[in-house]
């Protein structure tokens, strides 16, 4: 056993952070590091330096145009270029829709879609969930019937991240009533430029748009945008749950918050000294700081162990960073004080309006607020609790 | 010991909970936040007709006289109705140091146009920087001949904008910085002083808070006020201060109770109705268990809420300040529980501005904000 980084892993992390450092606007960054509302151009932007340099796929493997790194490699990757106040990638072409597609993909889906990927050509979305398919999600409804060379779909999708952006969303559709739920159900991509397709905003608790409804009403997609196999639908969406929780852990940008919180206790004053002396409050961030490091080294030791497909043990990871992140942002709002009451949307967009009180403290209320959706999306923490219950303990 | 409410309260206390179904829906609620005032002045008005206004004012400054048991039944309906309007800031602060420090004439002319609606005064007492301590008071109040110039600035203020008068702390001698044997600002030399909101010198930056209501950061530049504006004894007000922040301390903590008791009933709802995996979520005994907490923080809190109340009137101060925060600590901390439960239990929808428990959530989150958060009570019981 050696859990320290190799001369080779040494050099990759200092190439990264020469990169980040070089290549990252440095308005980009901070409005990373001040929590500012970030447009699709802000991702995008980043998002083709990366792909310039091959990184925006990076850790794909070789066979599929990417670089074959390691899982440490890509930890490496992620922790640098968050600390460098990059934003985070858009997760669901690169890391979500992508290994389905290798793995169950053909041929043209492969060329078309994951060229396209590593080019930072398309935007894409996630559409499982729906109004009455949340953690259920095998009782989806929206219905894709065949018609020859084409689907024609309708239904509804709901809580669609950044669709407002997307040009493209793979979709869980039904396309027969089996005698299970999980049976009928297939994997489609869908144009998001489609005739029929409507995307309506959901406004946040914090104000802001990052949600949708995605409506399909007699949309056609052709056939060829089927991945594997009709019906097989439910079996990729669980090989592809796995990515999204892994990837969910955020440990990189957890780091890059416990430093600006820091920064933040720091100047903040309780009782005429320094916030960061407080004894309580120091034992509280102590104590999110060893969760971190906890958390940090079961996911180097679970990708060690399972390569690249991650198996339940990644339920772990997605409670663990959820929660994390939260404590996080729980502790910047209190941190600010009486200075977390005010609201102003202005500010947090970086609009040019003057924040009240500290600049750093506008957005942290609402942020703590609107990540409150970490430990609900990707799989509930209670059914990421179920999986662990019944497919890791086996109770 | 008796816990129950008499008649009298209990006919109060259902005309409340009427008023606030039938007048404070949560579309109703928005349509008053949209206001340019950011609540409603026909519903104050309607407060003014039930007496709200007046509730623990003396009757000869048109007030009911009422006690703790008919703010406990105020606030908790505040509570419930998620209501906007400035009560707290108004009647149970302003009016509260009013009545404590002001002189006859002073009550005479302040009270009555509280009490019937036509006057709208809150408390500017909190610095920047100074986080929750009301007695870091830099705000300077200096003789110029038979008046007083003040200059500094006050934090956070709840509905300053929409205020006619403010009573502002200022520093009429003595020393805002550390005392160094025992790191506590000097609490001698703080002063009251009532100022118009418009007075020459008085600048107000009105703004949104989090949970739906509205604040100022005010300046005070070379304001002049006459010697009629001094509200209490030159340079004694602190204890005044201390005791109106632990009154409104103790209402906050009523308030959450109501905020607690809706959120709670809109969250039971909501396992009731919404269905996953062929049964109502509330069937899943992890949820079960954790709206049976949300349960037990809402019926403590309510027990520490009611405790701190009847701490309120008591001549022993170090045991109201020791009550008052260990109710402050407990209902912040259950706050903050409930809140996030009741999110999480509303899943996707628990996140979306929409939903009506997303903003009980919300303020019951950011109750704790005021007047001293969890961790300041936390130190200043064990200081107590
Ligand atoms: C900000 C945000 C972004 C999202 N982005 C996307 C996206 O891009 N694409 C997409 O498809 N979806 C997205 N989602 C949807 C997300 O995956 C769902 O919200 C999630 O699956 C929960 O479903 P639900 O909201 O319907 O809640 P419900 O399933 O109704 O759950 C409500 C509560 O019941 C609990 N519960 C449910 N079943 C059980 C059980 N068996 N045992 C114990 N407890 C249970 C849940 O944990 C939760 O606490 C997003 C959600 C949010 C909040």
């Amino acid at each position: 056993m050696d859990l320290s980084y190799t001369a080779d892993e040494q050099a990759f992390r200092d190439e990264v952070r020469a990169f980040a450092r070089a290549s990252l606007p440095p308005e980009l960054a901070r409005k990373v590091f001040d929590h500012r509302r970030l447009a699709r151009s802000d991702y995008v932007c980043w998002q083709d330096i990366l792909a310039k340099k091959g990184w925006l796929t990076g850790h794909w493997p070789r066979a599929f145009g990417g670089l074959g790194w390691t899982p440490v490699q890509l930890h490496i990757f992620d922790e640098e270029t968050a600390a460098a106040g990059a934003p985070r990638l858009v997760p669901f072409g690169i890391n979500m829709v992508a290994p389905v597609l290798m793995a169950f993909g053909g041929e043209w889906q492969q060329q078309h879609y994951l060229g396209r990927m590593r080019e930072n050509k398309d935007w894409w979305c996630q559409g499982y969930s729906e109004p009455g398919a949340g953690s259920d999600l095998a009782s989806l409804k929206t219905r894709a019937e065949a018609h020859g060379d084409h689907f024609i779909v309708n239904g509804h999708k709901t809580w669609t991240t950044l669709a407002q952006h997307a040009d493209m969303i793979f979709c869980l559709v039904r396309t027969s009533t089996g005698a299970r739920k999980q049976e009928g159900i297939s994997f489609l991509l869908i144009d998001m430029h489609s005739p029929g397709v409507t995307v309506r905003p959901l406004i946040m608790i914090d104000e802001e748009h990052e949600i949708n409804d995605v409506y399909f009403d007699n949309v056609k997609v052709p056939v060829a945008n089927l991945v594997g196999e009709e019906g097989k639908g439910w079996t990729y969406a669980k090989y592809l749950l796995g990515f999204e929780r892994t990837n969910i852990a955020g440990v990189g940008a957890s780091k890059r918050e416990l430093a600006t919180l820091k920064t933040i206790a720091a100047q903040e004053q309780r009782g005429g000294q320094s916030l960061a002396r407080d004894p309580h409050f120091a034992a509280r961030l102590a104590q999110v700081e060893i969760d971190l490091m906890a958390l940090e080294t079961t996911v180097m030791r679970v990708l060690s162990q399972r390569g690249k497909t991650p198996g339940p043990e990644a339920s772990i990871l997605k409670i663990r960073g959820s929660e994390i992140q939260q404590a996080l942002t729980e502790l910047m709002m209190e941190a600010v004080g009486p200075y977390a009451l005010p609201f102003v949307p202005e500010a947090i967009a970086g609009e040019g309006t003057a924040a009240v009180g500290p600049d750093y403290a506008s957005p942290l209320a609402a942020r703590y607020f609107a990540w409150r959706k970490t430990t609900i999306y990707g799989g509930s923490n209670e059914i990421q609790r179920n999986i662990i219950a019944q497919a890791v303990l086996g109770l | 010991m008796d816990f129950s409410f008499n008649d009298e309260q209990k006919q109060f206390q259902e005309s409340l909970a009427k008023f606030i179904e039938r007048d404070y829906g949560f579309e109703r609620r928005r349509a008053y936040q949209a206001l340019p005032e950011g609540f409603s002045r026909d519903i104050w008005a309607q407060f003014a007709d039930m007496g709200l206004l007046g509730l623990p004012f003396d009757e000869q400054y048109g007030g009911l006289g009422a006690g703790v048991a008919e703010m406990l039944l105020a606030m908790t309906a505040i509570g419930n109705g998620l209501v906007l309007e400035p009560y707290l800031a108004t009647v149970i602060m302003a009016g509260g140091l009013i009545s404590r420090c002001g002189n006859q004439a002073q009550k005479q002319a302040l009270l009555p146009p509280i009490a019937a609606g036509k006057r709208i005064v809150v408390t500017a007492l909190a610095e920047p920087g100074a986080r929750y301590d009301l007695n870091r008071v830099e705000t300077t109040a200096t003789r110029k001949g038979g008046d007083t110039m003040l200059s500094g600035r006050k934090a956070v203020v709840l509905h300053g904008a929409q205020a006619d008068q403010l009573i502002v702390s200022a520093r009429s001698s003595g020393d805002s910085s550390d005392d160094s044997s025992n790191n506590v600002a000097a609490i001698d030399g703080i002063s009251l002083y009532l100022v118009d909101r418009g007075a020459a010198g008085v600048s107000v930056r009105d703004y949104r808070t989090v949970d739906g209501l509205r604040a100022a950061d005010i300046t005070f530049n070379e304001v002049r006020v006459g010697p009629e504006a001094l509200l209490g004894a030159e340079g004694g007000a602190y204890a005044a201060i201390d005791a109106i922040a632990d009154a409104g301390a103790a209402a906050l903590c009523a308030e959450a109770v109501g905020v607690m008791e809706t959120l709670n009933a809109l969250t039971l709802e909501h396992l009731k109705t919404r269905q996953q995996f062929g049964h109502p979520i509330g069937g899943f005994q992890v949820l079960q268990h954790r709206a049976a907490d949300m349960f037990i923080h809402a019926e403590q809190s309510k027990s520490m809420a009611y405790l701190a109340a009847m701490k309120l009137s008591s001549t022993d101060v170090a045991e109201r300040r020791r009550v008052v925060s260990a109710a402050k600590v407990h209902v912040g901390r259950s706050g903050r529980a409930i809140s996030q439960a009741s999110t999480q239990l509303h899943g996707g929808m628990g996140v979306t501005n929409e939903l009506a428990a997303a903003h009980y959530a919300r303020r019951l989150t950011m109750i704790d904000f005021n007047l001293g958060d969890s961790d300041h009570h936390l130190k200043r019981f064990i200081n107590a």
